[in-house]
C-alpha cells in the first residue's frame, strides 16, 4: 500500500516508543510516511485515541480531520482491506502533526464500523457524520449520526468508488430531517411556552446558505442545531475524476473569498508528492498574492459582520480594498475572484512588469481604509455592546472543538501554521501572530484587523526581496507545460505538452498531508495517488467546518441577535464548509 | 423620450407650443407601466456561492447598481420582483429556491447569474441541480464563472428592455397554483 522506509525519522521513532508503552502496544504499527502514521484496527481505536490525547509524550489535543478512503479501484499492491478511516491530529504543545489509519476489516454483510471518538475530541462529531454520509461508515457511540452534506432523500454513499458521479436523487421539501427535539413542545419554562424557529437557509444573516433550527425561551436560545450541506457540490468526487492540474479551478471555489490560498495549498501538496521545487520568484508571487487574499478574506468577514449588526458604512470602506486588490490579481491572471493562477510546479503565467509598483501602491491605500474602519468601530458604543462578551469561546473549548485560525488565536492560543509548520518563506520574514484572550466576538474582530496589518508587513518584506527577473516555474517538463514557443518548434517539447494535456502529471503512488494558513484557519489537503494522472482521493480539511460545528454550542444561552453577530465572526464560507 | 417605442404611432413629444401647465402626455398604459417597472427593480439576491461575492461587488460603491434603479436589495421575497440566482443550486437547495420564487408577487423576473445556476457548470455531479430552469423559469442567463460585474449589469439592462416591451415569462406551474387557489 505505501512504501515504508527502513529507518524511522526521529518523530516517528519517538512516537513508536510511546506506543510501545501504551495499552495498545503490539497491536498498533508506526510507519514513517510524510507524517508519523499509526495503523490500528477499529477495536483498538478508542484506547489509542485516549492515549494519544492524554499521554504527556503525545498530547495530540487538536483534532484536525477524519476522512474515509475506499480502496476498491486502487492500483498497485493489494491493500489490506477496502475501507480505511484516516485521522489527522496535531499537538499544540509539541508542535507535531500525526496521522492515524484505522483499517476497517472487510465483512461482506456488515457495514464498515469504527467506534466514535466524539467523547474524546468533540471536534470529531461532524467529521464522523461526514464519513457516515459519504462512505457509509458506522460510528457506534455517536450521539447524532445522520447525513450531513447530502440531502436526506439521498440513497447510497457518494464517495464510494462504485457510486456513479452523476447519479442524483429527487429531493422535496418535506424530506428535510428536522431534529426530534424540535418537533416536541417544551412547556417547562414557566408560564412561557418555548418556540422553535428556523433561520435560513436563505436569510440575510446566514451569509450563503446555512440553516439554524433554534428553540427559544423568550428571546434566549436554549437549544440549537445547524443544518449544512446546501452547497455540497461534490468537490472531492469531482477531483477524483480529473487530472491533477484540472483540480485547480475546483479548489478556487472552496473558499472563494480568498481563492489564491486554496490553490497554493493544493499545488504544494502535489509538488511535495512529486518532490519538485518551485523557483523563489514563483514562491514569492504565491506568498504575496496569498497575503493579499487573506486581507480580502478578512475584509469581507469583518465588513459583512458589521453589516449584520447595522454598521453599513464599514462594508463600503472594506470592500473598496477588495476592488483594489482585484485590479492587481486581474492584471496577473485575468480573473477577479476565481483566479486559477497557480499550477503544479509554478504559476500559469508570469506576473506583469508593473507587479511590484502596483503592489506597493496597494500597501499605501489599504491601511487608510483600515484606519477609517477602526475609527468608526473600535470605540463605537453599539458595536462594543453587540460584540464584546458575546459568542465567548474559552481556550479549552477552542482546542476541544478543533478551531484553528483567527478563532483559535482570539481565544489565546498562538497557533498559526505559517509559524508552527512554516512553508515558503514565512520563517524568513519578520511578523507577529496577533492573539486576544477574551475569546469573544470583539476579540475576533481585533485579531483579524491586526492580521491584515501583519499581512501587509509580510508583503512589504517579500516585495523588498522580489527578484526583477527570473523563472516562476520549475523547468521539469514532466510536470510543467513547456513554453508555447518551444512546443511549436521543438518535437520533444510537443510530446511533453501532449502527454501532460492528455494524461496528466504522473504523481508517484503514496499519500501526503500538506497545509497552508487559509483565511479562516489551517487549510489542509490530504491527497492519495495510485500513480495515475489524477488524484485517487483528495480530502480537504476545511477550517470553517469545525467552527460551524461549534456554532450550535456557542449560541446556547445567548439571544438571537447575539447568534447573528457570532455567525459573522466565524467566517464561514459555504463553498469550503460543504465542498 | 424613452417612454415611447419606435413602432408607436403616437407623438413622441408633447405637441408644439405646449407650455407646461395643464399639458398632457399621450402614451399607452402598458408602456407607461413597463417604463416604471424597469427602472425600479427590487432584487432578491439568492446568493449561494462565489457569484454572491461578485454580486456584492455589483452592489458596492465601485459598480453601484443604484445607477440602474435596482439597488433596493430585499431579503424578503414578498417585497422583491427580481430574483437574482447567484451561485450553485444543489438538490438540497432546490425546494428552497422554488418556494422563494412562489412567494414573490407577480410580476416577477429571474436572472440566472453564472454557469452553475444556468447549467450546473463544471459540477456535473450527484448533488448539483443542472441549471435552475429545471425548477423555475429564467428571463436572462449570464455566463461566466463568476460573471464580471459588467456582465451582470448588462444582464440587468437586457432585462430592462424585456420588461419595457411588456413581455412576460409564463410559468405553467405557478399559473396552475394560482388558478387552484382561486377556485
Amino acid at each position: 500500500m505505501t512504501v515504508e522506509t527502513a529507518v524511522l525519522s526521529p518523530a516517528a521513532e519517538k512516537l513508536a516508543e510511546r506506543i510501545e508503552s501504551s495499552p495498545v502496544a503490539g497491536r498498533a504499527r508506526v510507519a514513517d510516511l510524510d507524517l508519523p502514521t499509526i495503523e490500528v484496527g477499529p477495536k483498538e481505536w478508542v484506547e489509542l485515541a485516549r492515549f494519544l490525547r492524554d499521554d504527556p509524550g503525545c498530547q495530540y489535543d487538536l483534532f484536525l480531520d477524519l476522512c474515509g478512503v475506499d480502496n476498491l479501484r486502487r492500483r498497485g499492491p493489494a491493500p489490506a482491506s477496502r475501507f480505511e478511516a484516516v485521522i489527522h491530529l496535531h499537538s499544540l504543545s509539541r508542535n507535531e502533526h500525526a496521522r492515524v489509519r484505522v483499517v476497517l476489516p472487510d465483512h461482506p454483510s456488515e457495514t464498515p464500523s469504527l467506534p466514535s471518538v466524539e467523547s474524546i475530541w468533540p471536534a470529531a462529531d461532524w467529521f464522523e457524520r461526514e464519513a457516515y454520509d459519504l462512505y457509509g461508515f458506522d460510528f457506534p457511540g455517536h450521539p447524532n449520526l445522520h447525513r450531513i452534506l447530502c440531502h436526506d432523500a439521498f440513497v447510497g454513499h457518494a464517495l464510494r468508488k462504485d457510486y456513479a458521479p452523476g447519479q442524483r436523487w429527487f429531493y422535496a421539501e418535506e424530506d428535510l430531517r428536522v431534529p426530534e427535539w424540535a418537533k416536541e413542545t417544551d412547556e417547562r419554562a414557566g408560564h412561557f411556552e418555548t418556540q422553535t424557529i428556523s433561520i435560513g437557509p436563505s436569510h440575510p444573516a446566514t451569509h450563503g446558505i446555512i440553516h439554524l433550527i433554534a428553540r427559544l425561551d423568550g428571546e434566549k436560545i436554549v437549544r440549537a442545531e445547524t443544518i449544512i450541506g446546501y452547497l455540497h457540490r461534490c468537490f472531492e468526487k469531482m477531483a477524483e475524476k480529473h487530472h491533477w492540474n484540472q483540480v485547480i479551478p475546483y479548489t478556487d471555489r472552496l473558499n472563494y473569498v480568498s481563492a489564491m490560498n486554496n490553490g497554493v495549498g493544493y499545488v504544494r501538496t502535489v509538488e511535495k508528492m512529486l518532490g519538485i521545487e518551485v523557483p523563489d520568484r514563483g514562491r514569492l508571487v504565491r506568498t504575496i498574492l496569498s497575503e493579499f487574499s487573506r486581507i480580502m478574506d478578512h475584509c469581507v468577514c469583518i465588513g459583512a459582520n458589521l453589516v449584520d449588526i447595522g454598521a453599513l458604512t464599514n462594508f463600503v470602506y472594506l470592500y473598496q480594498n477588495r476592488e483594489n486588490i482585484y485590479d492587481l490579481i486581474e492584471a496577473c491572471c485575468g480573473a477577479r475572484l476565481t483566479v486559477s493562477y497557480v499550477r503544479v510546479g509554478g504559476l500559469a503565467i508570469d506576473v506583469p512588469d508593473d507587479f511590484v509598483p502596483r503592489s506597493r501602491r496597494l500597501l499605501e491605500t489599504i491601511p487608510e481604509f483600515l484606519d477609517d474602519v477602526e475609527k468608526l468601530v473600535n470605540n463605537n458604543r453599539i458595536v462594543r455592546n453587540r460584540l464584546s462578551g458575546t459568542g465567548i469561546v474559552s481556550r479549552e473549548q477552542a482546542i476541544a472543538w478543533g478551531l484553528t485560525g483567527p478563532m483559535l488565536r482570539a481565544s489565546g492560543v498562538a497557533y498559526d501554521v505559517r509559524r508552527a509548520r512554516p512553508y515558503d518563506f514565512y520563517d524568513k520574514f519578520d511578523w507577529d501572530i496577533p492573539i486576544a484572550r477574551d475569546g469573544d466576538n470583539f476579540s475576533r474582530y481585533l485579531v483579524r484587523m491586526e492580521e491584515m496589518r501583519q499581512s501587509l508587513k509580510i508583503i512589504r518584506q517579500a516585495l523588498d526581496v522580489f527578484p526583477a527577473k527570473g523563472p516562476v516555474n520549475s523547468d521539469d517538463w514532466h510536470v510543467v507545460l513547456p513554453p508555447k514557443d518551444a512546443v511549436y518548434h521543438d518535437m520533444e517539447s510537443l510530446i511533453y505538452h501532449f502527454k501532460l494535456v492528455m494524461e496528466g502529471i504522473r504523481v508517484p503512488a503514496g499519500e501526503r498531508y500538506e497545509w497552508v494558513e487559509g483565511g479562516n484557519g489551517e487549510l489542509g489537503y490530504y491527497a492519495v495517488s495510485d500513480g495515475r494522472g489524477g488524484p485517487y482521493r483528495l480530502k480537504v480539511r476545511p477550517p470553517c467546518f469545525p467552527a460551524m460545528a461549534a456554532f450550535e454550542k456557542m449560541v446556547v444561552g445567548g439571544t438571537i441577535s447575539d447568534a447573528v453577530a457570532t455567525l459573522g465572526t466565524l467566517n464561514v464560507i459555504a463553498g469550503e464548509l460543504d465542498r | 423620450m424613452a417612454l415611447f417605442s419606435k413602432k408607436s404611432s403616437l407623438p413622441a413629444h408633447p405637441p408644439a407650443g405646449a407650455t407646461g401647465e395643464g399639458d398632457f402626455l399621450v402614451t399607452k398604459l402598458e408602456e407607461m407601466v413597463g417604463w416604471a417597472r424597469k427602472n425600479s427593480l427590487w432584487p432578491f439576491p439568492f446568493a449561494t456561492a462565489c457569484c454572491g461575492i461578485e454580486f456584492m461587488s455589483v452592489a458596492a460603491a465601485h459598480y453601484d447598481i443604484a445607477r440602474f434603479g435596482s439597488e433596493v436589495v430585499r431579503f424578503s421575497p414578498r417585497q422583491a420582483d427580481l430574483l437574482i440566482v447567484a451561485g450553485t443550486v444543489t438538490d438540497k437547495m432546490a425546494p428552497v429556491l422554488r418556494k422563494i420564487y412562489d412567494q414573490m408577487p407577480e410580476p416577477k423576473w429571474v436572472i440566472s447569474m453564472g454557469v452553475c445556476a444556468s447549467s450546473g457548470g463544471f459540477y456535473r455531479a450527484y448533488h448539483v441541480t443542472q441549471g435552475i430552469d429545471e425548477i423555475i423559469p429564467v428571463d436572462v442567463y449570464v455566463p461566466g464563472c463568476p460573471p464580471t460585474p459588467e456582465e451582470l449589469i448588462f444582464a440587468i439592462l437586457e432585462l430592462q428592455k424585456k420588461i419595457a416591451s411588456g413581455e412576460m415569462s409564463r410559468d405553467s406551474r405557478s399559473a396552475r397554483f394560482a388558478a387552484e387557489r382561486l377556485e
